[in-house]
């Protein structure tokens, strides 16, 4: 068992990797919560909560609830080194992510077999069977944790696809990306080998209950203008489906990628929301994974989120068995911890808070939207009798029918063409014979068992005592191929940070150092983007770089993000730690207060008008002390402190709150100090708790000059209440 | 590269035949229209083999991904393809009576083809 206090031990999930074996296969879905009341509300589309978690920051005005949404969210992870990705994982799962999806080192879909070992990446890390095993025994560990499983994923594709849905199948990958079409048109591997490849590969993850997503949602991200592959987009789905169909696919394990091809400016739901319902339409009996808009994604994150946000009302007004996410930073970097936690975050606020949408607004079944639905499917129906007019798939691609640029049937010219005997891997397709033979469970295709004596429903596998499938103990785990580039290496390298209390900031990877300035300088965008260099060199950052510019006023200020490298580190045992407000929980100081009614006098003392800050500690609107039954006896600005201390003597009050913002020449402490000494001179001291409060002071000075309490900047009634109540329970044990 | 088609926006026209179909049949055409697409690629992928599907086919028999890239790297110079790299490995253990796994390392070592081909009726 992990301990929630506790770092996970990369060495403890390396070690016996080789002895692993997954304890599933197969996707699962979030279990719903039938008629889920958390804090009072009724929810209508949530899953069962989690073990441990950390709910939405405003959770804690709702007593720490974290309603989980009924969609299974997704977090993309890949920073190149799995073993700092499996923290991250962590961090997510703790967020409301459910179903993990890591990104392939770029260019692993032209390598023509598994990669082994734990080499790093570039934007992804390389998928192989150690890797796989390693990730998916610390989920298992992370889903015992928050109480939930956890569905790892990775991508089907490329020249190995099928060499990799064996090992996804062997080792319990429970989603996967599989479409041939996404080899064709971005990756350029041949088209034939693709489709007989996804064949075996679809057969595979079949046996597997491995959860398949298309690939059709990259049309978007590589179109010129994205909504207007729409027709296009609804063809590259069914191809994708009913081929996968025919490889033995059930329908509950093909989900659509499905993307809201535009973003604001646009009228974005104008455009996005017909295409979601059109999709819904014609795609009934399959899943959907709502996919989040990176196609216009830049470098502010609160525009990505934004974006995000209206992408899930769509989800919500039609409908999303899987909620991907994207993360918010993705448009100016490989993702960063906070921002996969960020994006997670967003997608449960969001869901839950649209919980029940469905039951107060529908879709309209008159007017612009089914008009336009329709419409969207007409120019589907159209784009695919141009294609089999023209011979078929592979003669449609030849021709560059598709990603073009126009909204067909408009034709701009500028699709992407393939040629059926070029690219990738092209000529590498065999005939099979008369006696074709693969003794293996999970085979597409023709598979003479006859020969041997079989009779169809036989499995294949019989005849060589099962395979792998059957009897894992047949698999053949390869550790390292690669001296010079592995997890082992890595680990040592940061070893001094592994398992000590020294620490460094970091973005992505251990001890990366990396930490952003968010600076907003008065002047244009060019020079603030020099004077912000500038800055990081003064601060010792090293390797800074502008990650964000954003104009507040083409002359008056240009606000600036910096990233760069820190060469410090910091040893947590000499670290001094802030004092934590002694905060009681509400329930308690109101139980208190029940039995134990306290009044007290309050005034800003001195020549001092301001009011503001304790009107704000009292009053209830403001979420006061008055809210938990405090009764206050406000006296003022400018009181002298006799008035006060008489006051409260008069109305025989429990305590007195003086606020005292005015600091020159000590004034706030020599005032402080005064009214603990006149009432020493009245008498009344012992039974009196006096509190002195103001921007400017320091707790430990306040007590210094004879108050029982200091409050400075950032005070809320809830820490006023909680010393009332302790100060209170002493002084009467 | 020469360019491909262009074509304005003629959606007013060609759609007219689709005009009367109810969403149901719009719907039910479509599928219809997808099935003719990929029967032809389901007949293709039914009827060959790659040396991925090959090589996944080793893995599964309990080859590492090394030896079952070797495998299959001389399965295709052997010109035994059409047969299936399994089978190969099968047919061998048949012949000598030796484990699967065992029969795999001799092919790798590069023994034992020339029997297979024989058993196979191929010829060079």
């Amino acid at each position: 068992m992990t301990d929630p206090r506790r770092k996970l031990s990369i060495q403890e999930i390396l070690s016996d990797l080789e002895h692993y074996a997954p304890r599933r296969r197969g996707w699962t879905w979030r279990i719903p919560a039938k008629n889920l009341i958390q804090h009072g509300y009724h929810y209508t589309d949530t899953s069962e909560p989690l073990k441990n978690s950390v709910s939405l920051p405003a959770a804690k005005y709702f007593s720490q609830i974290d309603p989980q949404p009924i969609q299974v969210i997704t977090t993309e992870i890949a920073s190149g080194r799995f073993e700092d990705d499996i923290r991250r994982m962590r961090m997510a799962a703790w967020h409301g992510a459910d179903h993990i999806m890591v990104i392939r080192t770029a260019g692993q879909s032209h390598f023509d077999g598994l990669i082994e070992g734990t080499p790093q990446g570039v934007g992804g890390v390389p998928i192989t069977r150690k890797q796989v095993r390693a990730q998916r025994k610390a989920l298992d560990m992370i889903e015992d944790e928050v109480g939930r499983p956890i569905n790892y994923h990775s991508y089907v594709s490329g020249v190995a696809g099928p060499e990799i849905a064996v090992m996804f199948a062997e080792e319990g990958v429970n989603g996967a990306h599989q479409d041939p079409q996404y080899n064709v048109l971005y990756r350029n591997i041949n088209m034939v080998r693709s489709f007989v490849d996804a064949a075996e590969s679809k057969k595979i993850m079949s046996w597997a209950n491995i959860l398949q997503i298309d690939g059709a949602h990259n049309a978007n991200a590589t179109a010129i203008e994205a909504w207007k592959v729409m027709p296009e987009l609804m063809v590259q789905h069914a191809i994708n489906c009913q081929f996968s169909i025919h490889s033995g696919m059930p329908k509950s394990h093909i989900a659509l990628s499905t993307v809201p091809p535009t973003a604001s400016p646009a009228p974005d739901l104008k455009i996005n929301l017909p295409y979601a319902v059109a999709l819904r339409d014609f795609f009934s009996d399959f899943k959907f994974r709502a996919q989040m808009n990176t196609k216009y994604m830049e470098s502010s994150t609160r525009e990505a989120t934004v974006t995000h946000v209206l992408n899930m009302v769509i989800s919500k007004l039609t409908s999303a068995d899987i909620q991907s996410t994207i993360t918010p930073d993705e448009g100016r970097n490989v993702p960063w911890h906070m921002f996969n936690v960020e994006a997670c975050d967003t997608a449960k606020q969001t869901l839950i808070g649209l919980d029940g949408l469905l039951e107060m607004v529908e879709i309209k079944k008159e007017g612009y939207l089914p008009q336009k639905t329709r419409e969207i499917k007409e120019r589907s129906i159209l784009f695919f009798e141009e294609l089999l007019e023209c011979g078929g798939y592979f003669q449609a691609v030849e021709r560059g029918f598709f990603i073009d640029s126009g909204i067909y049937p408009e034709r701009n010219g500028d699709g992407i063409v393939r040629k059926i005997d070029g690219g990738v891997g092209a000529d590498t397709v065999y005939e099979r014979n008369d006696d074709y033979f693969a003794p293996v469970t999970a085979h597409f295709g023709y598979n003479n068992i006859q020969q041997y004596g079989l009779t169809p429903s036989d499995n294949p596998a019989t005849l060589i005592g099962g395979s792998t499938f059957e009897d894992r103990s047949k698999i053949q785990f390869i550790d390292e191929l690669d001296e010079s580039d592995n997890v082992h290496i890595r680990i040592a390298e940061t070893a001094p940070y592994r398992d000590s209390s020294i620490i460094k900031p970091e973005v992505e990877w251990l001890a990366d150092g990396v930490v952003t300035l968010d600076l907003t300088l008065p002047t244009s965008i060019r020079y603030a983007e020099g004077a912000a260099l500038e800055i990081a060199k003064k601060m010792n950052l090293h390797e800074a770089e502008v990650i964000h510019r954003e104009i507040l006023h083409p002359a008056e200020g240009t606000r600036i993000q910096v990233k760069g490298k820190v060469d410090f580190s910091i040893d947590l045992e000499h670290v001094q730690l802030p004092q934590e407000p002694n905060i009681l929980h509400e329930d308690e100081i109101k139980a208190y207060l029940e039995m134990h009614p306290l009044k007290v006098v309050a005034g800003t003392v001195g020549e001092d008008e301001h009011s503001v800050g304790l009107r704000e500690i009292i009053d209830i609107k403001h979420g006061g002390i008055e809210k938990y039954g405090i009764m206050c006896d406000y006296l003022g600005t400018s009181v002298p402190i006799t008035k006060l201390v008489d006051a409260a003597i008069e109305t025989n009050a429990d305590a007195i709150l003086l606020s005292t913002i005015i600091s020159h020449d000590d004034i706030h402490y020599k005032n402080m100090k005064k009214t603990h000494e006149y009432a020493l001179e009245k008498g009344v001291r012992a039974q009196l708790i006096i509190i002195g409060g103001g921007t400017q002071v320091t707790p430990e000075l306040a007590v210094k000059n004879g108050l029982d309490a200091g409050f400075g900047r950032g005070t809320k009634g809830i820490h006023v209440a909680s010393f009332l109540v302790q100060k209170h329970k002493e002084n009467h044990p | 590269m020469k360019k491909s088609l262009t074509r304005i926006d003629d959606f007013t026209a060609r759609r007219e035949h689709l005009a009367s179909m109810t969403e149901l049949e719009l719907k039910q055409y479509f599928w219809d229209l997808a099935e003719r697409c990929v029967q032809p690629m389901v007949a293709l992928a039914s009827t060959h083999t790659s040396p991925a599907i090959e090589r996944s086919v080793l893995l599964r028999m309990g080859f590492s991904s090394i030896e079952a890239k070797t495998l299959v790297d001389k399965t295709i110079q052997y010109q035994l393809m059409g047969k299936g790299a399994g089978h190969v490995v099968f047919r061998l253990s048949r012949i000598k009576k030796v484990s699967i796994r065992e029969a795999g390392l001799q092919l790798i070592k590069d023994e034992g083809w020339e029997d297979v081909r024989q058993s196979f009726e191929v010829r060079s």
